[in-house]
């Protein structure tokens, strides 16, 4: 499975996805924006669409190549397509001695996902881990995610707010992929060199009878790959996250931060990682029939934390804390990996632009100067 | 409270205050369920439909509209006193509605530029919630209400259980539907960031953006809404900015008016009190 090969255009690996069954998922223009959708051609791919982010801003630009896959994370990461925002868990209906309770089978997803980046290749790794790897698993998740077929596509055009790089998952794709294509551009057009990672994407080329790659080539995509990480428009300081959040709960900073965070909730909904949800329970009019939905929930919303008597995280300053120690600290004892996987979407799509990169690095920084206070003091006591 | 017992069908009361009967022509709208909710709750008083007006009390009250007048602050503790369960329906009636932008200005003021004879109009300095004045035991956020809520909280009612009517920020609805974001993408200035959850982001959903009508989401646990944290992104001139937060909650969003003090405003409601009796 060591092969590389290489593939002139996307036409016939669209089509010998299409012929093996699976819906192909990709990046397309909507609305201003570079979207995952359902793709109904691969004409559809964004050809010669950049992007341009910023803290609270993204905006699509024009390039001047014909690159289908130039441009850093999207508004939503592929979390809607395996873990979805609504799924019906069962439905009730009332009999005369009671109530019949009908399962809702977990609907089989076959997905093919064409255009995963790095980084968002990890994240599902880590909603494997939570939605499938414990002692209770997501059926839905499980379902759609045992069906998908994964084209990642190597990063050689960072946005302004990614930090793969500094997280350690990206530019290249780690472990997790079918196939794995990394874009050079050209006069002819975009080609692609195509790393496989499993039998099951051997057997798409092999359908297709991709050629051996261009010596030349590959080692072009390599440079190309390894050169973006030094591009990163954004970096996570480099120490322990987990010691520092763990020793920060009383920051001051975290009240600075209060003072602009508005509790929406953006943060989590286009984090790749989050996965919380919540259950409610519907009936009808009638009352003789109920159904149980799982919704997606955030630690940012009021009711996340209720309890009888009050909510539990009341204010702005305890959920943002909430958010950042557990995406970047107490994940890892839970789960055994950070949550963040440096896609920086909680960066752009904050209305206000809050940045975690500059909060972390104001927590090391307040950390540095109590440690550098307490040494102080303990000198002119000895 | 625990369901209604089977049997006798709950009786339901709409009450209309200082309002312009978009929400409870909500009520009307539900048409498609319409049938089913008369087949379960007694529609016993409900002049917008018919002028047979049952006798009270009632299990459930419907209240759109916000106290304007010295005689509002009457019947809504009538209402209160005949309605097992009060349920606030509106921007009127949980903020105080446009109309409270009276609560901003002179009210008598305004009154005497209008009117030929001010001296009739009997009305309050204030537009004031239904819930400033007597216990309310559940609001639903709109401008108008949204017709699904509705029905839940109804629905909710007669089967004992709490109504799903989540109190966070419109942007879990764009997100939940898969909107794109107007505000980051287009720099569209939305005030869903901060109001209240309901409408299903209807106007993000059209590309338009948010202007607040179901009011601040209560994000901040009890405190202001962080409004000033959101306005220097709005990109909007200040005069914007004060006119897409002066609108159907503008005492929600607003923050009080500073030159005059409660006392005053006290005062003044006393004299229209002595002023409507007359």
């Amino acid at each position: 499975m060591n092969a590389t090969l290489e593939l002139t255009g996307l036409g016939p690996l669209y089509d010998a996805l299409r012929r093996a069954g699976y819906t192909v998922i990709g990046p397309t223009v909507r609305d201003e924006a570079i979207v995952l959708a359902e793709l109904d051609s691969i004409d559809r791919l964004p050809y010669g669409w950049g992007v341009r982010l910023s803290p609270g801003g993204y905006r699509l630009r024009r390039r001047d190549d014909g690159a289908a896959f130039a441009h850093a994370a999207g508004p939503q990461s592929w979390k809607p397509f395996l873990h979805r925002s609504r799924v019906k868990l069962w439905e009730a209906t009332r009999t005369e001695d009671g109530f019949e309770v009908k399962d809702q089978p977990p609907a089989p997803g076959r997905l093919a996902l064409l255009g995963v980046r790095p980084c968002d290749l990890r994240a599902i790794a880590i909603q494997d881990r939570v939605l499938t790897g414990g002692r209770h698993t997501d059926p839905s998740y499980a379902a759609r995610r045992d069906g998908a077929f994964i084209i990642a596509v190597n990063c050689t055009e960072p946005g302004e707010t990614c930090f793969c790089a500094s997280m350690g998952t990206g530019p290249q794709a780690g472990p997790g992929y079918d196939l794995a294509l990394t874009e050079l551009t050209g006069e002819d057009g975009p080609r692609y060199v195509v790393d496989v990672g499993t039998d099951a994407g051997a057997l798409v080329l092999d359908d297709i009878g991709a050629a051996t790659a261009d010596p030349g080539d590959v080692e072009r995509a390599r440079a190309e790959v390894t050169a973006a990480a030094d591009r990163m428009g954004r970096e996570m300081p480099a120490l322990s996250l987990r010691d520092l959040m763990a020793d920060s709960l009383d920051a001051a900073r975290w009240d600075d931060v209060a003072e602009r965070c508005l509790s929406c909730g953006n943060c989590t909904m286009v984090c790749p990682t989050c996965f919380c949800t919540r259950v409610t329970d519907t009936t009808d009019l009638s009352g003789d029939h109920a159904e149980r939905w799982q919704l997606w929930d955030s630690c940012f919303d009021p009711d996340f934390s209720h309890l009888h008597g009050g909510d539990v995280r009341a204010s702005a300053k305890s959920r943002y804390r909430q958010w950042l120690t557990h995406k970047l600290g107490t994940w890892h004892d839970q789960f055994g990996s950070s949550g963040c996987v440096g896609c920086g979407r909680c960066i752009v799509w904050c209305p206000v632009g809050i940045d975690l990169t500059v909060e972390v690095a104001a927590l090391r920084d307040e950390a540095a100067e109590a440690a550098e206070a307490a040494e102080a003091a303990d000198q002119s006591t000895g | 409270m625990g369901p209604v017992a089977r049997g006798r069908r709950p009786t339901l009361a709409v009450w209309k205050f200082a309002s312009c009967d978009g929400c409870q022509l909500t009520l009307l709208d539900c048409e498609d369920e319409l049938l089913a909710l008369t087949g379960r709750i007694e529609i016993a008083h409900f002049l917008e439909a018919s002028s047979a007006a049952g006798e009270g009390p009632y299990d459930v009250s419907l209240v759109e509209g916000s106290i304007t007048t010295p005689a509002d602050l009457d019947r809504i503790r009538h209402v209160r006193a005949v309605s097992r369960k009060l349920i606030t329906i509106g921007a009127c009636a949980t903020a105080g509605g446009v109309q409270a932008l009276r609560n901003f200005g002179d009210v008598r003021e305004f009154a005497s530029v209008v009117y030929a004879r001010p001296e009739y109009i009997a009305t309050l300095a204030d537009s004031t919630p239904v819930a400033a004045h007597v216990p309310v035991d559940f609001e639903l956020h709109g401008c108008p209400i949204d017709r699904r809520q509705l029905l839940e909280v109804l629905t909710a009612h007669l089967t004992g259980r709490n109504p799903d009517v989540p109190r966070h920020s419109v942007c879990f609805e764009c997100k939940s539907r898969g909107n794109l974001c107007v505000m980051v993408a287009h720099g569209t200035p939305c005030l869903g960031p901060i109001t209240h959850a309901g409408c299903g982001a209807i106007c993000p959903a059209y590309g338009r953006g948010c202007y607040g009508c179901f009011g601040p989401s209560p994000a901040w646990g009890g405190t202001r809404p962080n409004t000033r944290a959101l306005l220097p992104w709005l990109d909007m001139t200040e005069d914007e900015t004060h006119r897409v937060l002066s609108t159907f909650n503008v005492t929600a969003f607003r923050e009080a008016p500073s030159g005059r003090e409660a006392d005053d405003r006290e005062a003044d409601d006393r004299e229209a009190d002595d002023d409507a009796s007359q």
